[in-house]
């Protein structure tokens, strides 16, 4: 049924993003195509995978933007330029535009735990449902002809065969730097929640009306070097206790 | 948004064929002549066509049954089932006229009232999609329906000055709901230029706290369905350009060429068929350029992550 579930599901899966650590090494992007094109429904497919064009459906992709403070045109004409990665996939929206619009049904939303799947049976590829998602978390697999998007994971995370720590999408279990957090956004004791409460974390296009259950921890403030440098050239050479024949060198080289 | 050709071909031809079955519903033509029986075959077979062409794009089009089951929540699930359920009094409306030689008024305004839901349906599956604020707005049905109904007339004429009936009063309808519809357009592209997104990379990465976000680099180095989907630009190049030849093929033409049937051709010449017709190939033409922009134009929220 594409209609939402018609109660808030209690449990809200999802993922935290720290915009602050992640380095971008794309790590997470790999795992993710590597697990998922093995995993639920039709492999993800590449288009002319040797080719000079290549293109493929991914899950979850990297942008990387630059951020002109105000009063500069260029990055690092003025305050703190600042690159930041940026990983994105589905959010899980609980408002997700992308399930009402789907007309067979495949596209929903989970009442249990708030994953947003398709089935891909159901699946006409119409694409409509990539139209009314702002976030371009789907990707229609052109050899399939259906809509692929992230799952969080589901055939990983309620695994029982697999060990504990390996019971968390692939993005997150393969994120060298630890940049990305899974956990349940629903219960304010989470520690998801948490870091959301402690660092500010953010919604992407609150304007949408979309209500993402993802959040993202924007990056710290910095703190900048001349903060933390002494407060002179010879600050830290202060010659004040020298006695004898030291004193004396001291005193005749400051002299030259 | 990527303008598919499967698309503009459905809704163009789609929109011609409920547009004249519309104002057939109304009786305006007489059921005894040839022509308006041609007038119901080909009102059929334009609505056929594009819901044929609609199905082209569809990755898996053998499971489209499946997307009559939605309606409850989906424009695009409830445009399948209108279409459809409007072909039961088409169909019984053009066998009255086909084979009875009479109008069938229950068939005829049940059909009418089919046509301009499922016309208003396919408007509001662009209508409704936040993502692209070109399209959201009531302004697109309004213009959809207009335009539809302009073409249906434009149609409608055509077949009366086959022999189908009286020209002058279809004509003049004709002019009426082309200006209508020109208008309705205009409002919108206006309402389009003075737009201001609500969606920029900043709200799109909430880093805009920090300052201005301008895109360092794409996930990768070439193109991905989503910016093929939703990153074309070259109708936003040549908008202008293409407005003046959509509006003048599609406005300007058939009106001089209806005025100039209506004001200088004799009831039962020559001049009224091949008039219209041209007229009815002028405004096809231009709604086709149209239909194009729409689609071309539009610019998708997603663009705000690789920086178009």
């Amino acid at each position: 049924m594409t209609a939402l579930p018609s109660q808030p599901s209690a449990t809200k899966l999802g993922l935290v993003i720290d915009l602050d650590i992640c380095v971008g090494c794309h790590a997470c992007v790999v795992n993710c195509k590597e697990w998922n094109t093995g995993g639920h429904g039709a492999a993800l497919s590449d288009q002319d995978p040797y080719g000079e064009h290549v293109s493929g459906a991914w899950l979850n992709r990297i942008h990387t933007f630059e951020i002109v403070p105000d009063g500069g045109e260029l990055v690092g004409e003025a305050g703190e330029a600042r690159i930041v990665h940026f990983p994105k996939s589905c959010l899980h929206c609980e408002e997700a535009p992308c399930v009402t619009v789907c007309p067979t049904g495949a596209s929903y939303k989970r009442a249990e735990d708030g994953i947003v799947l398709v089935e891909e049976d159901k699946c006409i590829g119409c694409g409509l449902c990539a139209w009314a998602c702002p976030y371009g978390a789907r990707e229609m697999d052109l050899a399939a002809g259906v809509m692929k998007k992230c799952t969080l994971c589901i055939d990983r995370i309620y695994n029982q065969s697999f060990e504990e720590e390996d019971r968390v999408p692939a993005c997150v279990r393969t994120c060298p730097a630890n940049a990305r957090h899974f956990g349940d956004l629903g219960d304010p004791g989470s520690q998801v929640s948490k870091m959301v409460a402690a660092r500010g974390g953010i919604d992407l296009m609150p304007e949408q009306g979309t209500a993402p259950v993802n959040k993202y921890l924007p990056p710290r403030p910095r703190t900048t070097l001349a903060a933390h440098a002494p407060a002179g050239p010879a600050a830290g050479e202060d010659t004040g206790g020298a006695t004898g024949f030291l004193a004396w060198i001291d005193t005749m080289l400051e002299k030259i | 948004m990527h303008p598919a050709l499967s698309i503009i071909v459905f809704t163009t031809s789609s929109g011609l064929g409920y547009g004249l079955a519309f104002f057939l519903g109304f009786g305006v033509l007489d059921p005894a002549a040839p022509a308006t029986k041609a007038a119901y075959v080909v009102a059929l077979g334009l609505i056929s066509a594009g819901l044929l062409a609609s199905t082209l794009h569809l990755g898996n089009p053998q499971r489209a049954w499946r997307a009559l089951s939605q309606w409850r929540s989906s424009w695009l699930s409830r445009e399948g089932v209108l279409a459809i359920a409007t072909f039961v009094p088409l169909c019984l409306s053009a066998w009255a006229t086909l084979f009875e030689s009479r109008h069938s008024w229950p068939a005829g305004l049940a059909g009418s009232l089919g046509c301009a839901a499922t016309v208003y349906c396919t408007a509001m599956i662009y209508a409704s999609l936040r993502t692209v604020e070109a399209w959201h707005s009531p302004l697109t049905p309004a213009a959809f329906l207009a335009f539809a109904a302009a073409g249906g007339a434009v149609l409608a004429t055509f077949f009366a000055a086959l022999g189908a009936g009286d020209t002058g009063p279809l004509a003049a309808l004709a002019l009426g709901l082309l200006v209508v519809a020109w208008a309705t357009k205009l409002v919108w592209r206006r309402r389009l230029g003075a737009l201001t997104s609500a969606s920029t990379p900043e709200t799109a990465t909430g880093l805009g706290a920090l300052g201005r976000v301008r895109l360092l680099e794409r996930p990768h180095g070439t193109e991905n369905y989503l910016t093929r989907e939703m990153g074309f630009r070259i109708a936003r190049k040549h908008a202008r350009k293409l407005v003046a030849i959509a509006f003048g093929l599609g406005g300007g033409v058939p009106i001089v060429l209806l005025a100039a049937s209506a004001l200088f051709a004799a009831e039962g010449g020559l001049g009224w068929p091949v008039f219209t017709f041209l007229a009815l190939l002028a405004y096809a033409g231009g709604l086709l350029v149209e239909r194009w922009l729409f689609f071309a134009e539009a610019r998708h929220s997603v663009m705000n992550y690789y920086g178009g």
